[in-house]
C-alpha cells in the first residue's frame, strides 16, 4: 500500500495540454477497475504505450498536463499501468488534486520537462525533488512536494490517509 | 461581517466557510461544503472510496445529489451497472436528491433549475464543469471522485485559496453574439491554461444585460481556460432567477471595490463577433467569418454549456420553416426533462422535427463520445458543447468544432460552418434579450 519515495525508470515523454480524453477516452468510463483502464491508457496518443509501459516508468510532459474532465480514472489508469510519478512544467488543477489523492506523485519542473528526452533512464527522489538523468548525466530539482501532499503519497492516497487518521476528525 | 481587508467575492465566500475573517490567495484552508454532487461516471468510484475509508453515513442526506446523466438512458450493461451503484447507494443512505431518468437532466443544468445550488455557497462536484454554478455567485469547483468521497463523509474539504482574475466586458453585444461567443473569445485570448488555478470573475455591462442562461454558459467554460472557478456577482437577474426556486436560505457576497486581483482584463464586446473553436483545443478560436468553407457531417445542440431553453429557442428561430442540409445530421438534446417538456409545449419540437432534426432525451450523450451521436473516423461535427479535444466525440480521427446554438443551427441549414446572417434576413437581432 505504502509508496516508495525513490525510483529509477524509463521516461515516456509527451507534449503540452495532454487532456483527460487523451489519457483515458470516455468510451472506457464504464469501467472502474484500474487494471482494465490501464489497458487503454494513452492509446489515442501513443498506441504502444499501454502495451510497453513498465512498473516504475516515469511520464514527462510539458504544460497543463491532465486538463479537461475531472475523471479520476485518468490518474488511476496511469498509476495502475505502473507509472511511478509524472514530471511536467505544470498540471491542470483537478488532475493535480486527483493525482495526489490517488497516491500518484506529481512534480513540477520546467527544466526537467524541457531537457529530459523520451527513453532516458532517470532517478527520482520524491522527498527532495531531485531528478537525475542517467542517460544525459544531468541533474534537475523540482519544486519540493508540500508536506501534506508527501503524507498522502506515503500513505498511498487520500483514502488510506483518512482511514489511518480516523476520518471523523471533526 | 466587517472584513479587515478588501476581498473578492471568492475570498469572502471561502473565508466565511472556513470560519475565518479573511483569507489570502495561496492559503490552504479547510472549508465547509454546502452541496456536493456526482454522476454515473464519477460517483461509483466515490462510493467505492467512501466504503474503503470506513465511512458509514453521509454527512447530510439533503446536501448530496447523485445524477446519472452521462451514459443514460443506460447505453450498455456496464453503464447500467454503474447507475445501479448510484441508485442503491442513494437508497441505502436515503439521499434526498437522486434523479432517475424521467426527472433527470444534465447535472449542471438540473441543479440550478431545482434551486439546489445557491449564491454564496461552496459547492463541489465530481465533474469538472461544476464551475457552472459560479454564475449564481457561488464558489463552485470540480474535484475527483476521492475528494467527493471525503466530502460525502465529512462535509468538508481542503482548498487552496485561488488568485482572482477579473474579466470586464464592456459595450453592447453584436447581433447573434451570446455568452458562448464571449467565453470562446476569452479562452482564445488567454489560452487553455491562461487562468490555471485561478478564480475567473466575469463582470461589466455586457454581463449585466445577459440572462442567467448565458451566464451559466460562461462560468461553465472557466475550466476550459484552466480556471478553478468562474464567478459572477449576483444582481437582479440572478435574484429573479433563484428567488422562487431556492431550496434553502442563502447569502449574497460582492467583491469590495478595492479588492486586489492578479490581473484585470478588459474586452470591448463591440469587437467580438460569433466565434468558432477549431480542433483540437478550445483556445483555437476564430471569428466564424474567417474560417473559410468547412463542411460538416453532424451538428449537436445540447450539453451543460448550451442545452437550456434559451439555447433551443435561438436554434428554433433560425430553423423555423427551413430544412437542414441533406448531407447532415442534426441532433438536439434538451438538457433537462423540464426544458424538454417546455420546449415541447412551446412548439419548438415541431420546428426541429420539420427541419429534419432528431431530438434526444436529456443526456450528456455525444458530448463526451458516449452515445446518441458518436463520430466515425474522419467525420466532422459542430457542437454547442465545451470540449473539442481529439477523439472527444468518438473516433480519434474525428473533429469537433465548438460554437453557439445560433451558429450551430445556421450551419446545420448550410451544411458548413457559417454566420447566422447567411441564413437569416439582415437586421434580425440575435441576442435573446433580458430575462425569459
Ligand atoms: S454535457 Fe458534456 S461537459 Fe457537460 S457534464 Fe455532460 S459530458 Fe460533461
Amino acid at each position: 500500500m505504502e509508496n516508495e519515495m525513490k525510483i529509477e525508470g524509463r521516461v515516456w515523454k509527451f507534449g503540452s495540454d495532454i487532456d483527460t480524453d487523451a489519457i483515458i477516452p470516455a468510451r472506457y468510463l464504464n469501467l472502474t477497475d484500474g487494471g482494465e483502464l490501464a489497458k487503454h491508457v494513452m492509446e489515442n496518443e501513443r498506441p504502444e504505450f499501454p502495451k510497453e509501459v513498465k512498473p516504475g516508468d516515469i511520464l514527462i510532459a510539458e504544460r497543463n498536463f491532465g486538463c479537461g474532465s475531472s475523471r479520476e480514472h485518468a490518474p488511476l489508469a496511469l498509476k495502475s499501468a505502473g507509472i511511478f510519478c509524472i514530471i511536467a512544467e505544470s498540471f491542470a488543477r483537478i488532475f493535480f488534486r486527483n493525482g495526489f489523492n490517488q497516491g500518484l506523485p506529481l512534480l513540477e519542473s520546467q527544466e526537467a520537462s524541457k531537457e529530459i528526452q523520451d527513453g532516458d533512464q532517470i532517478q527520482v527522489d520524491l522527498t527532495t525533488g531531485e531528478i537525475f538523468d542517467l542517460t544525459q548525466q544531468k541533474r534537475f530539482f523540482a519544486k519540493p512536494i508540500p508536506p501534506f501532499m508527501q503524507e498522502l503519497i506515503e500513505d498511498g492516497g487520500l483514502i488510506p490517509h483518512l482511514r489511518k487518521k480516523g476520518f471523523k476528525k471533526k | 461581517m466587517k472584513t479587515k481587508r478588501p476581498m473578492t467575492i471568492t475570498e469572502k465566500i471561502l473565508a466565511s466557510h472556513a470560519g475565518k475573517k479573511e483569507v489570502f490567495p495561496g492559503d490552504l484552508i479547510e472549508a465547509r461544503v454546502d452541496f456536493a454532487l456526482g454522476n454515473d461516471i464519477t460517483a461509483p468510484l466515490a462510493i467505492q472510496a467512501f466504503q474503503e475509508m470506513g465511512a458509514e453515513k453521509v454527512f447530510n442526506r439533503n446536501r448530496i445529489a447523485l445524477i446519472p446523466d452521462h451514459f443514460t438512458p443506460n447505453k450498455d450493461i456496464l453503464s447500467a451497472e454503474q447507475c445501479k451503484v448510484l441508485r442503491e447507494f442513494a437508497k441505502a443512505q436515503r439521499l434526498a436528491h437522486y434523479f432517475e431518468i424521467g426527472q433527470c437532466g444534465i447535472e449542471h443544468a438540473l441543479l440550478p433549475e431545482k434551486g439546489l445550488v445557491l449564491p454564496g455557497e461552496v459547492i463541489i462536484g465530481a465533474d469538472s464543469h461544476t464551475c457552472t454554478y459560479g454564475a449564481l455567485g457561488a464558489f463552485s469547483t470540480g474535484v475527483g471522485s476521492t475528494d467527493l468521497a471525503a466530502v460525502m463523509a465529512t462535509g468538508r474539504l481542503w482548498f487552496k485559496v485561488p488568485e482572482s482574475v477579473k474579466f470586464v466586458f464592456y459595450g453592447n453585444l453584436n447581433p447573434w453574439v451570446s455568452g458562448k461567443d464571449l467565453i470562446l473569445y476569452t479562452i482564445g485570448q488567454i489560452g487553455v491554461d491562461g487562468a490555471l488555478y485561478q478564480a475567473m470573475e466575469f463582470s461589466g455591462e455586457a454581463i449585466r444585460t445577459m440572462p442567467m442562461e448565458d451566464r451559466f454558459t460562461m462560468a461553465n467554460m472557466a475550466i476550459e481556460a484552466g480556471g478553478k472557478s468562474g464567478i459572477i456577482e449576483p444582481d437582479r437577474v440572478t435574484l429573479f432567477y433563484i428567488q422562487k426556486k431556492a431550496q434553502r436560505p442563502y447569502r449574497t457576497y460582492y467583491s469590495d471595490p478595492e479588492a486586489s486581483y492578479k490581473e484585470i482584463r478588459e474586452f470591448d464586446v463591440t469587437q467580438i463577433f460569433p466565434q468558432v473553436s477549431l480542433p483540437h483545443i478550445p483556445s483555437n478560436t476564430k471569428d466564424v467569418r474567417e474560417i473559410g468553407k468547412i463542411e460538416i457531417d453532424q451538428v449537436v445542440i445540447g450539453s451543460c454549456t448550451n442545452g437550456r431553453l434559451g439555447d433551443l429557442r435561438v436554434a428554433a428561430r433560425i430553423l423555423k420553416g427551413k430544412k437542414i442540409a441533406p448531407s447532415l445530421r442534426l441532433i438536439i438534446i434538451p438538457a433537462t426533462q423540464e426544458i424538454y417538456h417546455q420546449a415541447m409545449r412551446e412548439g419548438l419540437f415541431e420546428i426541429f422535427l420539420s427541419a429534419g432534426a432528431v431530438i434526444s432525451p436529456p443526456t450528456c450523450g455525444p458530448c463526451l463520445g458516449g452515445h446518441m451521436g458518436v463520430l466515425a473516423e474522419g467525420e466532422r461535427a459542430l457542437a454547442t458543447t465545451n470540449r473539442n479535444f481529439r477523439g472527444r466525440m468518438g473516433h480519434a480521427q474525428s473533429e469537433v468544432y465548438l460554437a453557439s446554438p445560433a451558429v450551430a443551427a445556421a450551419s446545420a441549414v448550410k451544411g458548413r460552418i457559417c454566420h447566422p446572417d447567411e441564413v437569416m434576413k439582415r437586421g434580425s437581432r440575435g441576442f435573446r434579450g433580458y430575462g425569459k
